[in-house]
């Protein structure tokens, strides 16, 4: 097998792992803070596709039509997420594994008939947006130029993340509160409006990230799950809560897969849940997680 | 009056903890609850500071009842609480626990600098990591932590348990500091110790109620009911 040909399939891995850390670093924050696993990320995420989808369309802007409306999507994917963690969410704190998944499970099945009621099953798709219509060539392979979009918007993410939370005083307030939230009450700090503005903060990356995925493939229901699924592999191997964690596992789970397709297509996604098994085997806690007390 | 606690009856969760307390804290005094483990001291704090919420009772804090309130709204009224077990934020440098409950407020006392002039230890330890720390430094850091919360009620939770008496005599000193500042204090202990040294009354708990109260001058002359409460 020659180099350009694995060049080729690391650089779609990567693609697909910048993707990856899109969704699954909102999914991974709103664990590490509210301790609370949202089954319903990935419908944000598929909800944020298709809100971008009716927005690009309305607006009917050329070039920079799509841009504005993934950033409007998140914005209304913020305001969901207030909703869905004033209402909802706060009252599963105090609550255990089983009803928080039950909940936000509960959750995915009502956005899903949301999504049905709103746009049909039908499978709708955006073009990608100028300048990243074209491929470039890689070793004399097309690579699709937005590829190198997302990928530099997975960067950015990770580089804002990384600023907020290691660089700031919220930061500071989000690592002792994901370690210790009662002691941080009795600092005096509002827990439960730091809770908020967290899951809005991963609501918006799920519909930001919904809206990228758009012109990458179909936007369609179901890749709510599809998504979801991955995205649960990226931070058991990473480890829950954590970002470089999270960076990690989305690149092993990107590259595994970029590879695994190549091998066997319809083993791809089996071989993503046998690493995931060989690290919960040997580190049930993810690479960079650490143990739950 | 700055604290006073009511007939406070707290529970955790089916099984009753606190029967009945009820204590006076007056402005600028140190206060100790004493007692033996598990006499329901630090049931008492979590209560006042609302991390435990008694069922039936009342806590006023200057006048104004407690109760009912999360920490996060008693705090900001002027309590810190400092508990025993310590709770530094391990992923924090001691700079970072420190900053992360500072409140800017009027008439605030309480600076990075100040709290690195009665600690200096940790100023030496300023980039150091929460989970880096000796238990004594550890202790310094929680109560440096809660200091910067500018609290004018500070609830300590057995500052001197596992510390070496060397430390323990800085710390007797630099709690000496906090009170000439006129910091109103209730510090629990198990027994005779580094608080009252500190303090101008003593409660002695046991089994969830209050047994004994006076001056730190009567319960050293008590030796029966030392004997009974305290084991010493």
């Amino acid at each position: 097998m020659s180099f350009d040909i694995l060049f080729n399939q690391f650089m779609s891995g990567i693609a697909r792992a910048s993707l990856l850390f899109l969704v699954a670093s909102g999914l991974s924050l709103t664990f590490g803070v509210l301790r609370v696993l949202n089954f319903a990320h990935g419908s944000l995420y598929m909800l944020g596709a298709f809100v971008t989808y009716s927005i690009w369309k309305g607006l009917l802007i050329p070039v920079v039509g799509f841009y504005i409306a993934t950033f409007l999507a998140a914005l209304v994917m913020g305001g969901i997420g207030i909703i869905i963690e004033f209402f909802l969410l706060r009252r599963l704190y105090a609550r255990g594994w089983p009803e928080q998944l039950l909940v936000t499970y509960a959750l995915v099945l009502i956005i899903t008939d949301l999504v049905k009621l709103g746009w049909g099953g039908e499978f709708l798709s955006i073009p990608r947006p100028v300048p990243f219509k074209g491929a470039v060539s890689l070793f004399g392979f097309p690579f699709p130029s937005y590829n190198f979009f997302v990928i530099l918007l997975g960067l950015a993410l990770v580089i804002f993340l990384w600023w907020l939370v290691y660089r700031t005083r919220i930061g500071d307030i989000i690592r002792a509160a994901a370690h210790d939230r009662e002691m941080v009450a009795a600092l005096g700090i509002p827990i439960p409006w730091l809770f908020t503005w967290i899951f809005v903060l991963g609501a918006m990356i799920a519909g930001l990230s919904g809206g990228v995925a758009g012109p990458y493939g179909a936007i369609a229901l179901g890749m709510d799950i599809e998504i979801i699924v991955e995205c649960f592999a990226v931070v058991v191997i990473g480890g829950m809560g954590s970002l470089p964690g999270t960076l990690l596992g989305s690149f092993i789970v990107g590259q595994v897969y970029a590879f695994g397709i190549m091998f066997k297509p319809e083993l791809a996604l089996a071989f993503i849940f046998m690493v995931m098994a060989a690290v919960l085997i040997i580190r049930p806690w993810g690479i960079f997680g650490r143990p739950e007390r | 009056m700055i604290l006073e606690v009511k007939e406070i009856h707290t529970y955790y969760g089916t099984s009753h903890i606190l029967f009945g307390i009820s204590l006076e804290v007056n402005d600028g005094e140190v206060v100790c609850l004493l007692g033996r483990n598990g006499a329901g001291k630090t049931t008492t704090l979590r209560s006042i500071i609302g991390l435990t919420p008694p069922r039936s009772g009342s806590i006023k804090f200057k006048g104004q009842e407690i109760i009912g309130k999360p920490p996060y709204r008693i705090a900001p009224l002027g309590i810190g609480f400092v508990p025993d077990d310590r709770r530094i934020f391990p992923d924090l440098t001691v700079r970072q626990n420190i900053l992360v409950a500072r409140r800017e407020k009027l008439g605030a006392i309480w600076d990075l600098n100040r709290v690195y002039s009665l600690f200096p230890k940790l100023k030496e330890l300023d980039s150091h990591m929460g989970n880096q720390l000796s238990g004594g430094e550890q202790q310094m850091l929680t109560i440096a932590r809660t200091l910067m919360t500018n609290p004018q009620l500070l609830l300590l939770d057995e500052p001197g348990e596992g510390l070496a008496p060397l430390v323990i005599r800085a710390m007797e000193h630099q709690l000496g500091e906090i009170k000439k500042l006129g910091t109103t204090m209730l510090i629990c202990e198990h027994n005779v110790g580094l608080a009252t040294a500190l303090s101008d009354r003593a409660y002695l708990m046991d089994k969830g109620t209050i047994r004994y109260q006076g001056t730190i001058e009567e319960l050293r002359k008590n030796e029966e009911v030392k004997k009974k409460y305290l084991m010493v």
